[in-house]
């Protein structure tokens, strides 16, 4: 049995989908509890995390792990009495979406998609996100870090806007908000006052980590 | 300005843009000028008149022309296409007036307009994958054409029979609703050939009159999307391969017709999934450059100069995209580091275009956009074969003096 959960860690980190999907169906037929093959999901995303990081895995990968993992889920899900990934477990939660205006969704996806398996509650509210939604969102679901993703030369100002209506609301106090995408650098986060911004998805979960687990 | 006048200015812009390319020191850098919707701005309209209105368009562009007296200008034909998106029902693209905000930029719609298994019939018979699968999705003016008939395998009694297919309610509307598309077009392209004359009569070159796209970048944003390509990469390598080649043969004989027919050299080629941070050097080494560089160079072999935007960062793919024949091309990159292409790709190869930053072109001041095209100068443009330019066109929200501040400097620094 050990040498199955070993396997089918191995199989998904190394993106072996055919034999990972076979082995995972394998082993919730035999009765091995579905809660231990989301986990042993969870460890090979780790180490997916860790590959990209090290600049072993691009986004083929990445993308491709996710698939996996939406797969197996799909098949441990139906078969569990409680609902996985409890957010109690997670580290901290991030809010993201694509400022108003901007309809790219690509980059924003790559990011929910590390965020989320390096173990952060992330939400995720979309594209094209007015300034009073992500007030909203914010209040509701009190998030410690919030990403504001835009691929636009026009997400510059929205981002802008954004960052000052939160502010205006109250609610960036103890609140990180990065900035991501396409265009921007420095100069654009110090003009939206973000308090960072972020290159790629590493960039973004370091964020993240800085911010809420300190480390 | 007499006609003698236009023409000896197009002769010195001509010469100093092909000094750049052959990578001669010209009398002073030269410039060019993309401006898509920042055209609007500049002519006090909304980015959805400039998308309607040719004459509007081209009136702006003329005085914008005679404004910074650039030695290119980018065409004036991707942001006119309302009028014919309109009539084509147009689904790849929402533009202002149809999806997004009247002083938005239009926005291409990442999606999966061909599925998996498709490969094979695009991999068979390209013209039936898009008559009988791909146009119905993208256009409705498309839905219908399907019902035509399937030629290929008809012949002799079957193939008159079947011609009934042009009768059918769905290839009726569907070719009428064309015939209107057409019109449309044809009415935006005499427009175009008719501006760009006037232009290079007043001593304008245009830019190019064709582009085309890498075989990657075709594959991976027209038909099977980002995720769907970037899945392909690990899934099913080998029909990603096949349909790359295939669409290199294709891709390369547009480009060579059309500038033909143009008399226009240049082929202008956005470049979107050569980044560094997309795919791995071995994965670019196998599914990127070897198709891309067999474009290039049937390009090149047929005396046209790609035009090639490296759009993100691509400095580790330096190495690999150097390998072409010197002064044969332009290499625009959007946010590599001049200095450091200049240093790999050393000052005999190819010229490099470019790249003032859009933050920087957005939100500093003039001073600043005039200090960083001084330094760019000075230092890229340092030995000849550089344009100056933007990193990827004037961004939509670029305050005047800033546009003015980049296209002075080349007159103000050696």
């Amino acid at each position: 049995m050990e040498d199955n959960e070993k396997r089918l860690v191995d199989l998904v980190a190394d993106m072996d989908e055919e034999e990972a999907l076979a082995l995972a169906k394998e082993m919730l037929d035999g009765g091995t509890d579905p809660l231990q093959v989301l986990d042993l999901c969870r460890q090979a995303m780790d180490l997916v995390g860790k590959r990209f990081e090290s600049g072993e895995y691009f986004l083929p990968e990445l993308i491709l792990a996710g698939e996996m993992l939406d797969q197996i889920g799909a098949m441990a899900k139906p078969l569990l009495n409680e609902s996985p990934d409890a957010p109690s477990n997670k580290l901290g939660r991030v809010l993201i979406g694509t400022v108003q205006g901007d309809l790219h969704d690509i980059g924003k996806n790559i990011v929910t998609f590390m965020l989320d398996i390096n173990g952060f509650e992330v939400k995720d509210i979309g594209i094209d996100v007015p300034v009073a939604t992500f007030v909203e969102e914010i209040k509701a679901f009190k998030p410690q870090v919030v990403c504001l993703s835009g691929f636009l030369t026009l997400a510059f100002d929205t981002m802008k806007q954004t960052v000052e209506a939160i502010e205006a609301a109250g609610l960036r106090e103890g609140l990180k908000i990065q900035i991501g995408g396409g265009q921007i650098d420095e100069t654009i986060r110090a003009y939206t006052g973000a308090d960072g911004f972020g290159l790629n998805a590493v960039d973004a979960v370091n964020f993240s980590r800085k911010h809420i687990v300190g480390a | 300005m007499t006609t003698d006048d236009g023409a000896v200015r197009y002769a010195e812009k001509m010469r100093r843009v092909m000094d750049a390319v052959e990578l001669r020191r010209p009398d002073r850098v030269p410039t060019a000028f993309q401006a898509s919707f920042w055209l609007a701005r500049y002519g006090g309209i909304t980015n959805r008149q400039l998308m309607y209105d040719y004459d509007k368009a081209c009136e702006i562009t003329r005085r914008a022309l005679l404004e910074f007296d650039p030695d290119l200008f980018y065409p004036i034909h991707v942001t006119t296409l309302g009028p014919v998106c309109e009539a084509a029902g147009f689904k790849q693209i929402q533009w202002p007036g149809h999806g997004v905000g009247d002083n938005q930029p239009f926005q291409y719609i990442d999606r999966e307009y061909m599925t998996a298994d498709e490969y094979d019939d695009f991999l068979f018979d390209p013209t039936g994958f898009y008559l009988n699968s791909y146009l119905p999705r993208i256009a409705e003016a498309f839905e219908g054409i399907e019902e035509l008939p399937k030629f290929a395998g008809l012949y002799y009694h079957q193939l008159l029979g079947n011609l009934r297919g042009f009768a059918s309610p769905g290839a009726v509307r569907s070719l009428a609703a064309l015939q209107r598309v057409a019109e449309e077009a044809q009415k935006l392209a005499k427009h175009r050939v008719e501006f760009n004359q006037e232009m290079a009569g007043l001593g304008f070159p245009v830019s190019h009159a064709v582009g085309t796209n890498a075989p990657f970048d075709y594959l991976g944003d027209f038909f099977r999307g980002a995720k769907g390509i970037l899945t392909d990469m690990r899934r099913r390598p080998d029909k990603l391969l096949q349909a790359m080649d295939k669409a290199g043969v294709l891709l390369l004989r547009h480009a060579l017709a059309g500038a033909k027919a143009s008399g226009n050299n240049f082929v202008f080629i956005p470049i979107h999934w050569a980044a560094d941070s997309f795919m791995s050097q071995q994965q670019f080494a196998t599914f990127w450059w070897p198709q891309f560089r067999k474009l290039l160079m049937g390009l090149i072999e047929n005396d046209l100069i790609p035009v090639c935007l490296w759009e993100s960062v691509c400095t580790n793919r330096l190495e690999v995209i150097g390998d072409i024949p010197a002064g044969k091309a332009i290499y625009w990159f959007e946010r590599t580091d001049l200095l450091k292409a200049r240093e790999v790709l050393g000052s005999k190869l190819v010229c490099l275009r470019g790249n003032v930053s859009p933050s920087l072109m957005t939100t500093g001041t003039p001073k600043e956009v005039d200090d960083d095209c001084r330094k760019l100068i000075e230092t890229v443009g340092r030995d000849g074969g550089f344009i100056l330019d933007c990193a990827f066109g004037v961004p939509d929200e670029t305050p005047l003096e800033n546009v003015r501040a980049l296209y002075q400097s080349v007159h103000k620094y050696q």
